[in-house]
């Protein structure tokens, strides 16, 4: 593990992911996919996997592919199974002889690839303990179709398949915790993060994650500004927002010992989250502070469980 | 010299297996094929094979992780049935387009509506256009013979696609015949190594493989899939010459019982040939009537020209289906066989019959009707039931 991050030196590692891809401005799920192969040892091959979604449709378009490393999608249901298979064939491999160099294994999804329709191959990966790094890039919806509700969309989001209307406040249903279900896989690492100011938080995760021997996920909120409508120049506050309302934790989870990365010192109310995001905007019409009240509560719940989990 | 062995048709698919030593087996259970990957399990267990198997948590992510280890650069496969199949049915797709050599031990079964577990060939057929070489088997020794056969053909550098060795669940797969199975050593020289020019682990080249490839690639694709399939055509008779060498059994495209003088023919798949063989004895002996009967053996690639040849100065043909869909017309086979007399502007007339659906048994007395019927039809030239049912319950 790096002793002692230097922001510098990690932003001049040479890049992984190549540029020229088809992804929007100010993409989150871009930032993540750079920063987490940042953390790869420069002397370390890997091989990237990816579950179908925006990434894999702008980063590997035939025929030009963005991936400095070998890379493999398959479908959109299975990143976890298909890795999991490439990294049984090295260790076969490595044991006869064939492959001398060091690999490292990690995939990225979505969170409709990997809460939705590829958990059940993310849960079978992480349980029979392959060693590789399930990165999900949580943007909150299937933003690749075209911001279409996923179970990790928060509740009352106005996404194109919960519309907020006359009779509708947008999403009905809380979004799932997958980074506590993942924890539940009693896997030997588990980390949630975002973008913090000097990506430090995001960087050394991923470098646990990856260089963890055994399964490991991470979880890493990637803002996507089309789909949660605000300006693209304005992720960073965004994200830090969302850390300090504490409606996005940042936490990890080693064989077992959950650990809290960060505590705002002020907890800021959520609606400071909400206000700037589009797809909460019928939240602020007069007559709905209810569901923010609703909504903050969740928040405050969730956030009182996890302090208790971290003693 | 070849070793005197009784298996059942897992177990020699099984024995295949061990001899191979391929590198990774993910595999889901399923009846009928279950069989084949506990044995797989067991030799790993006893130390006897290198093959590290993968607990898969269903047929999905079964064909998924065998995709990710064969693109990996390792030798992979995995068994299943039925369902099981079409569980994997996207991933069948995927690994066709990605031209990745996996091989698929198929235990053919019903799909399920209503369940059951029993042969026919609905799962296979269904996935005849998902670009996979699918071979088939009438006997124990048959599904040995192929399944050593199918690492070479689908390795081969001309033709890199996934390959199906198929058996018929229960009567193969659970059955027990006498077997001669081929020599270790021997086994290693046919299979050989798997040495893949492009791979995700190859030290000197980075790979990228499943792409999004939109309206300005995809044809392409499809188009060099196709011409890997007719040079499947090809390389399926060189690797059964290189068998018959080594052990003297000769395979092809398809087998012909008794069609030299053949006036009536049955054109079927799989282990219901062996019946149809009894009833072409039985009535060859008690009329000297001249019937005969046409084996596939390979049904992709389809073997188009060589079946219209073989058959087309027949009297009359009954091509027997084993699986439905539903055109309300013709079985899959039916319509292909069809298809390729048309093409020889053969005069024989042709029925299609379904049989053994579910695993419904067909018996010799059910061939000599069959041929009673194609008899009848060439007299008169009347054909009252096209299509038709053998073996329904009459209440």
């Amino acid at each position: 593990m790096a002793e002692k991050y230097n922001f510098k030196e990690v932003m001049s590692k040479p890049e992984r992911l190549a540029p020229g891809h088809r992804m929007c401005a100010g993409c989150g799920g871009t930032i993540t996919v750079r920063n987490v192969l940042r953390a790869l040892h420069e002397e370390d091959k890997a091989v990237i996997g990816n579950a179908t979604g925006c990434l894999e449709v702008s980063s590997y378009m035939y025929p030009y592919t963005a991936y400095e490393d070998s890379y493999i999608h398959n479908a959109f249901e299975n990143a976890g199974a298909t890795l999991s298979g490439v990294e049984t064939a090295y260790n076969v491999l490595k044991k006869k002889g064939k492959i001398k160099d060091t690999y490292k294994f990690i995939t990225f999804g979505g969170d409709g690839g990997t809460y939705d329709i590829g958990f059940q191959s993310l849960s079978g990966a992480m349980e029979r303990g392959h060693d590789m790094v399930y990165v999900c890039y949580d943007n909150g919806a299937y933003m690749n179709t075209g911001t279409q509700r996923s179970s990790a969309t928060p509740q009352f989001a106005d996404t194109t398949t919960t519309p907020a209307g006359s009779q509708s406040n947008g999403k009905v249903q809380i979004r799932k915790d997958l980074a506590a279900i993942m924890a539940e896989h009693h896997i030997p690492y588990v980390g949630q993060t975002t973008f913090t100011r000097d990506f430090k938080d995001l960087y050394t995760k991923a470098e646990k994650a990856i260089y963890t021997p055994g399964a490991a996920f991470l979880n890493v909120m990637s803002p996507c500004p089309r789909g949660w409508g605000y300006e693209t120049s304005e992720i960073m506050t965004i994200c830090k927002l969302a850390v300090d309302t504490c409606y996005w934790p940042l936490f990890e989870v080693i064989d077992g010992k959950w650990i809290l990365s960060y505590a705002p010192k002020n907890k800021l109310p959520l609606e400071d989250f909400l206000r700037p995001q589009r797809r909460f905007k019928h939240l602020f019409k007069p007559g709905n502070e209810e569901l923010i009240g609703l909504f903050q509560a969740e928040v405050d719940r969730r956030w009182e469980e996890l302090l208790n989990k971290c003693e | 010299m070849a070793i005197r062995e009784r298996l059942s048709g897992n177990e020699a698919v099984a024995y295949a297996i061990k001899q191979i030593n391929p590198d990774v087996m993910p595999a889901f259970p399923i009846t009928p094929s279950t069989e084949i990957p506990q044995y797989v399990a067991t030799y790993i267990a006893n130390g006897e094979i290198d093959t590290e198997f993968i607990h898969v948590e269903s047929e999905h992510s079964a064909m998924s992780a065998t995709l990710g280890a064969c693109a990996a650069g390792a030798r992979a496969l995995t068994a299943t049935s039925s369902c099981g199949m079409a569980l994997m049915w996207e991933e069948l797709y995927v690994a066709a387009s990605d031209r990745l050599p996996i091989v698929l031990a198929l235990v053919n079964r019903a799909l399920t509506g209503p369940i059951n577990i029993n042969a026919d060939h609905s799962d296979s057929m269904g996935a005849r256009d998902s670009g996979w070489i699918q071979i088939y088997a009438e006997s124990n020794q048959e599904v040995y013979d192929n399944f050593l056969q199918a690492f070479p053909i689908a390795e081969h550098k001309d033709v890199q696609l996934p390959i199906m060795i198929c058996q018929d669940g229960f009567i193969t797969s659970h059955g027990v015949e006498n077997i001669l199975l081929v020599e270790d050593d021997l086994v290693k020289e046919f299979v050989g190594e798997r040495n893949p020019e492009h791979y995700l682990l190859n030290p000197n080249e980075k790979m990228s493989v499943g792409p999004y490839a939109v309206s300005n690639y995809y044809m392409e694709t499809k188009k060099a899939q196709r011409e890997a399939m007719n040079n499947a055509k090809r390389v399926i008779l060189e690797m059964a010459e290189r068998f018959e060498k080594m052990t003297g059994r000769k395979y092809g495209f398809f087998e012909e019982y008794c069609m030299d003088d053949a006036e009536y023919a049955v054109v079927i798949i799989g282990s219901a040939a062996g019946t149809c063989k009894a009833a072409i004895d039985e009535i060859r002996q008690t009329t000297g009537k001249k019937v005969g009967l046409l084996k596939i053996r390979v049904f992709r690639p389809f073997p188009e020209e060589e079946i219209a040849l073989a058959l087309k100065d027949m009297k009359a043909i009954a091509i027997l289906d084993r699986s439905e869909m539903f055109s309300a017309t013709s079985g899959p086979l039916g319509a292909e066989v069809r298809a390729a007399l048309y093409g020889v502007k053969s005069q024989a007339e042709v029925v299609n019959y379904f049989y053994g659906l579910g695993g419904r048994d067909i018996t010799v007395d059910d061939f000599k009707v069959v041929y009673d019927k194609l008899e009848k039809i060439a007299e008169t030239g009347e054909i009252t039931d096209m299509y038709d049912y053998i073996g329904l319950r009459s209440r």
